[in-house]
């Protein structure tokens, strides 16, 4: 049978492009003295005091479905988290749903919201799924480049130029994953009073939120003045708890839109597991010393590496969240995938081309610092080495 | 201060531009602070954490519980000084409860500890009683997993 099956797959899907991180993946794989800067999750495994609450939450055999929603100890934790951090107001029967990571429910809000062609705005570069999860749920996104004068912070000039009749929704993501550039409370004022003034949906990506440096404490969509209603705060345990592989997240938004992605939910997921849902309730219960204490080792990680690229001679700014540092590798002539793959082939190290995040980040690599000192060190000495015997 | 001090207890050998760069001052800077921590006694030593075992060494390593005589004046720490001094203690901690000085000490051989116990620690005017329990199995030493079998299971690159 020689049937086209490409023709029979969904033109939606097929219009997708791979993920451009794909192939840099499977030639590192093979690979056995790598070191990787290209790991975009925390190197530390989940605290055992949290690993330990899932053992326990199963040898009582905690191994049934949950409400769609989530537990409700869970999303009464959730809840009292947003007061203590933010002082939000947000109740845990209506306004909350635990999902399978952010990534459902980043999926959820676009399915939930867009209709077919409904534009969303997404500030590039932005981490990979964006753009793919607006398609797939039938709208079109339109991306907003970020400017390297800006370090790759969005202005609301920025997204003026990209707003049309149709675009309903900003979805925004602070501290930046591939960038590692957050927003103060000034400029995040100014974009809300954009969505404001445009009657935007904005959905917040916070994942990185508990991972920020230098002393200015992230500041949350949600509880700008008048933001709590528009905004569909996404965010979850994977970086701040290193709990990547739990699939474990949760979104905040006003009723009916919760109402709404639970409808999906319920149909396509039913529920979060729930061995990760009880390890979340740990997390938050009583994790945040070892969060804190993984937030300190990042911070000196990020200084030590922001340090070496400096010295080198890679243009880059200092980043203030997250766990990444995207220098310019545009002194040396080569584009982001040329250097990115010659750096692996020669040097064995791996990391993720910038244009990987939209295109323009071109011109650019992602460094994730999430792995160990000694690790970054050989990175660093390598990476200097291929720039003193590989110039174009 | 302190975050230079929680560097140098997890690895005392890391090169002092490197503890800079994290830091964020200089180098100079770093080393001054480090030579006056030394100075005023703050860092004591550096040692390395040796899996001796692993090595093929059979010491043996003892932890006694002590009781004493409280002596006028000085209480616990002149009987408490007489012990330390000798190279096989390796460590004396004045406890709280049942008894009053947790002595651990190694030696060559079970006789070894055995003699010193009875010969040296027993005869110590103020001891009362001594209780030797000797130690199987090491599974973690301050702070470090003796035998870690968690490795980095992560992807090479993910999103």
């Amino acid at each position: 049978m020689n049937r086209n099956w490409k023709e029979r797959i969904s033109p939606t899907v097929n219009a997708i492009p791979p993920s451009g991180i794909r192939r840099f993946f499977d030639i590192a794989a093979e690979m056995e003295d790598v070191v990787s800067l290209g790991v975009g999750e925390p190197d530390f495994v989940t605290p055992w005091s949290i690993r330990e609450s899932c053992v326990y939450g199963l040898e009582q055999g905690y191994t049934s479905y949950t409400a769609n929603r989530g537990l409700l100890e869970l999303r009464e934790e959730i809840v009292r988290l947003q007061q203590r951090r933010f002082g939000l107001e947000y109740n845990a029967a209506e306004n909350v749903l635990v999902t399978v990571g952010v990534s459902e429910a980043l999926d959820l809000a676009m399915r939930a919201i867009l209709c077919p062609g409904d534009e969303v705005l997404i500030p590039e570069p932005c981490y990979v799924s964006y753009g793919a999860c607006a398609a797939l749920a039938g709208g079109k996104a339109v991306p907003v480049p970020a400017r390297i004068e800006n370090e790759f912070r969005i202005t609301p000039e920025d997204l003026e130029a990209h707003l049309t009749p149709r675009t309903k929704i900003l979805l925004i993501g602070y501290p930046n994953n591939p960038t590692g550039a957050v927003m103060s409370r000034r400029e995040l004022v100014a974009i809300a009073d954009f969505a404001e003034k445009h009657d935007l949906i904005v959905i917040s990506d916070e994942i990185y939120g508990d991972l920020t440096y230098g002393g200015e404490d992230h500041v949350c969509f949600a509880a700008l003045p008048g933001m709590q209603e528009r905004t569909i705060l996404l965010n979850g345990f994977s970086k701040a708890y290193a709990m990547t592989g739990w699939r474990i997240g949760y979104a905040l938004a006003n009723p009916t839109i919760i109402a709404a992605m639970t409808k999906i939910h319920q149909y396509t997921m039913l529920c979060a597991p729930i061995t990760a849902q009880i390890a979340g309730v740990e997390a938050l219960r009583h994790g945040e010393k070892y969060m804190k204490k993984m937030v300190a080792e990042y911070d000196k990680r990020r200084r030590l590496i922001y340090d070496g690229l400096t010295k080198m001679g890679l243009e880059c700014f200092e980043p203030k969240g997250a766990f990444y540092i995207f220098p310019s590798i545009r002194s040396t002539g080569y584009t982001s995938e040329e250097f990115a793959e010659k750096l692996l082939m020669t040097e064995h190290v791996a990391l993720v081309p910038g244009n990987a995040f939209g295109a323009c980040g071109e011109g650019y690599i992602r460094c994730s610092y999430a792995t160990s000192v000694d690790k970054i060190s050989e990175a660093l000495a390598r990476i200097e080495h291929f720039l003193q015997n590989h110039p174009k | 201060m302190r975050e230079l001090l929680e560097l140098l207890e997890h690895d005392a050998r890391r090169p002092a531009d490197e503890l800079a760069a994290m830091l964020h001052r200089s180098e100079y800077e770093v080393q001054q602070q480090i030579n006056q921590l030394e100075k005023d006694k703050i860092i004591l030593s550096y040692n390395t954490l040796i899996n001796w075992e692993k090595f093929g060494d059979n010491t043996v390593t003892s932890i006694i519980e002590v009781n004493l005589t409280p002596e006028r004046e000085v209480g616990f720490d002149a009987i408490a000084e007489r012990i330390y001094r000798f190279d096989e203690v390796r460590t004396v901690y004045l406890m709280s409860g049942s008894f009053d000085l947790l002595v651990i000490i190694e030696g060559k051989s079970l006789q070894d500890v055995a003699n010193f116990v009875a010969t040296r620690l027993s005869t110590i005017e103020g001891v009362t009683a001594t209780r030797s329990h000797f130690m199987l199995k090491p599974y973690k030493k301050d702070g470090v997993i003796i035998d870690n079998k968690e490795h980095d299971r992560r992807l090479v690159v993910t999103p």
